[in-house]
């Protein structure tokens, strides 16, 4: 299980970020960010801590952090495995691949391995349209996916 | 001469395989003791050629090879590859390869050519020529040389991209924005991808000019989370366009003051529409506007603001260096200049091909694309992304361009081509199209967020032909709310995909019932 950290101490870290960024213009997205980037999720214990400093109420920062697909309320495993499911894909065969991916994981999309390991998520479109189907690991990207490299995907978050 | 490798470091090719290639031939000038600079280009944007290695030969220009496997990097050294020798990956002089060969580069000259983060380079093949045109000539003058071109705005709504900025310019106020939007996310588009991490600096450059031509101080590049390799390489270059003195004060030397700032979306499509995209940026919910006011006068945090797509700033350089005239002589009708058509999905020779306007679909995808991938039919293409309707064969005449595609009841969209072949059900094509929707939409208005809804559940209906002739009378209804009363594109375009898959395809929606088993 992840520690998860006391909210005393998400309130320091929160407070360091929000230093750093609070000059810029339009400081709630890079500040909702630079915490995600810090706790791997935006905590709730963060939430007022922002509201505070940017002058703006709770309800708002709320608002803001459920609107947007990338920020999570509970940390991700491991690994991130988004595989995009958008129309390029869709004409390769993604959903083929969607099926085949889950039942090799275990888990459905918007889900986390039970040991941790790793979070799929479906992605719409990742600009890699000329070389379907896709997927982003970690932040790595991977283009024409086959069997062959699922099996690669699996493996690399297994380990 | 130290021999020069070209190793692109484009996310296409990075998905390819692009960086297990450097890696082996990094490794092979090690073992062999050879000196060599390994460049990290952009990607040219034949992605079926990708990873594609080119070296700077002494005789024979660059040379191209690919696509390269790190399999392949042993017996390319041994057949001589530094100098050009013959291999069975060997495609010759880049420029002559037919797919490259045959486009009009305007916009994307140097993508793929030149080190994405050397102004040297930039400067070497003409860049900042515009620029350096512009800081001498009077901001009226700017928009009224980009007015002439005929430059449309490349993000789909092809507004002319001039009388844009001459609404800026006119907006009296203490202060002005650029806005880039480079929340690329419609599906089978990568233009916008390729010229942030392939040519950084033209779209600075073109920012930079925009900011001149309307009294802007201070520019912003919105780009999609979903794109890190970009966001890297548009940081790095901002950073360097600041210490040449691109950026700051003194633009190029000159009294013009302009700065810009990278910023980071957070995963919501309909931040690619403008005015959800100014809300994000001011640190809001991502929820479309109505319009008026236009951005033009109330834009980003009140400001009057330029929001432009990332190829229409990108194409400004070309024209303040070449000239009104010459970019307009390019194209039909009221398209006028280039456009970097991106050919995608289940295609042979998937890639971005920049080309004037008028060529027809079926040139693009038979001719260029060398039709599907899988070898069966093309059943249908989608242009435009997820808004743009499903074009048969029957509409393989259409010209590209803004009106021919009106007129068919499509859009051309950011130029994205999605290829399907006949296994493609068009009856579950739509459904995706509202499911999306439901998914995508801000919330602001009822008919894009409900209706979007209400159209999964109808088109499920469908699918399992409970009264079918009932629903597809009611999902032309809904489609026709739905086009006439949102907000925003999402809303509105949504029924483009929809209506336009049970047009031309309406067999696909008459699914035969399953058969019941036997009592």
């Amino acid at each position: 299980m992840t520690m998860q950290p006391a909210s005393t101490e998400i309130a320091s870290r929160t407070a360091a970020i929000i230093q750093e960024l609070k000059g810029l213009e339009g400081p709630l997205l890079p500040i909702l960010h630079g915490i995600q980037e810090e706790f791997g999720h935006v905590p709730q214990d963060a939430l007022p801590v922002i509201a505070e400093a940017l002058n703006i109420s709770r309800a708002e920062v709320h608002g803001v952090v459920t609107f947007y697909h990338d920020y999570r309320s509970h940390p991700a495993g491991r690994h991130v495995l988004k595989l995009c499911q958008a129309e390029a894909c869709q004409s390769m065969g993604s959903d083929a691949i969607a099926a085949k991916l889950k039942q090799l994981l275990g888990i459905g999309f918007h889900e986390t391995a039970r040991d941790g390991s790793v979070t799929l998520e479906p992605v719409y479109c990742l600009g890699l349209c000329a070389c379907a189907p896709s997927a982003m690991l970690d932040g790595e990207v991977i283009g024409r996916l086959n069997d062959e490299k699922l099996d690669e995907i699996v493996a690399e978050v297994r380990s | 001469m130290i021999p020069r490798i070209y190793i692109p470091g484009d996310s296409g090719a990075l998905a390819l395989g692009a960086e297990k290639v450097a890696k082996a031939i990094e490794k092979e000038l090690a073992d062999r003791g050879i000196e060599a600079k390994i460049v990290r280009n952009g990607s040219r944007g034949a992605y079926f050629l990708e990873p594609m290695v080119e070296v700077a030969t002494a005789d024979k220009g660059r040379v191209a090879y690919g696509p390269v496997k790190p399999s392949d990097v042993k017996s390319l050294f041994d057949c001589g590859f530094l100098t050009g020798g013959y291999h069975k990956r060997w495609l010759g002089a880049p420029d002559k390869i037919p797919f490259l060969a045959k486009q009009t580069r305007l916009t994307f000259a140097r993508c793929g050519v030149i080190n994405p983060l050397s102004l040297d380079h930039y400067k070497a093949h003409g860049g900042l020529k515009g620029l350096q045109n512009a800081v001498a000539m009077a901001p009226a003058d700017i928009v009224k040389q980009v007015t002439e071109s005929g430059l449309r705005g490349r993000g789909g709504a092809g507004f002319p991209t001039g009388i844009k900025w001459k609404t800026v310019l006119e907006t009296t106020a203490d202060r002005k924005y650029i806005v880039c939007n480079a929340d690329e996310g419609d599906s089978g588009t990568f233009a916008d991808r390729m010229i942030m991490e392939g040519d950084p600096f033209v779209l600075i450059e073109g920012m930079a000019i925009a900011g001149i031509a309307t009294g802007a101080t201070k520019g912003f590049i919105y780009i999609r989370s979903e794109y890190p390799h970009a966001v890297a390489v548009m940081r790095k270059a901002v950073e360097i366009a600041r210490g040449a003195g691109l950026l700051g004060l003194n633009v190029l030397g000159s009294p013009n003051a302009f700065d810009m700032e990278v910023r980071v979306g957070a995963g919501a499509y309909v931040c690619g529409e403008e005015t959800s995209l100014l809300d994000s940026l001011e640190g809001k919910r991502g929820q479309v506007r109505a319009k008026p006011p236009l951005p033009a006068h109330k834009g980003l945090f009140g400001k009057p603001t330029v929001i432009n797509n990332v190829i229409s700033l990108a194409s400004v350089p070309i024209i303040m260096d070449k000239g009104a005239a010459f970019y307009k002589d390019f194209g039909m009708g009221r398209s006028r200049g280039t456009i970097p058509i991106q050919i995608a999905g289940n295609v042979k020779y998937p890639g971005l091909y920049e080309a004037a306007f008028g060529m027809t679909l079926g040139e693009i995808v038979d001719d260029i694309g060398g039709g599907t991938a899988t070898g069966r039919p093309v059943k249908a293409v989608q242009v435009g992304g997820p808004l743009g309707a499903y074009f048969p064969r029957a509409l393989f005449d259409t010209p590209f361009d803004y009106e021919a595609f009106a007129a068919k009841d499509g859009l051309i969209g950011h130029a994205g081509i999605v290829v399907f072949d006949d296994t493609a059900d068009m009856l579950k094509q739509a459904r995706f199209a509202m499911e999306f929707c439901s998914i995508e939409s801000c919330g602001k208005c009822t008919p894009c967020r409900i209706g979007s809804t209400r159209g999964v559940e109808v088109l499920d209906r469908l699918a399992q032909s409970i009264e079918p002739e009932k629903q597809i009378a009611l999902v032309t209804d809904l489609c026709n709310t739905m086009k006439f009363g949102s907000l925003c594109a999402l809303g509105g375009f949504t029924p483009y995909p929809v209506m336009s898959a049970l047009n031309h395809f309406p067999e696909d929606f008459r699914p035969t019932p399953v058969a019941e088993a036997a009592e």
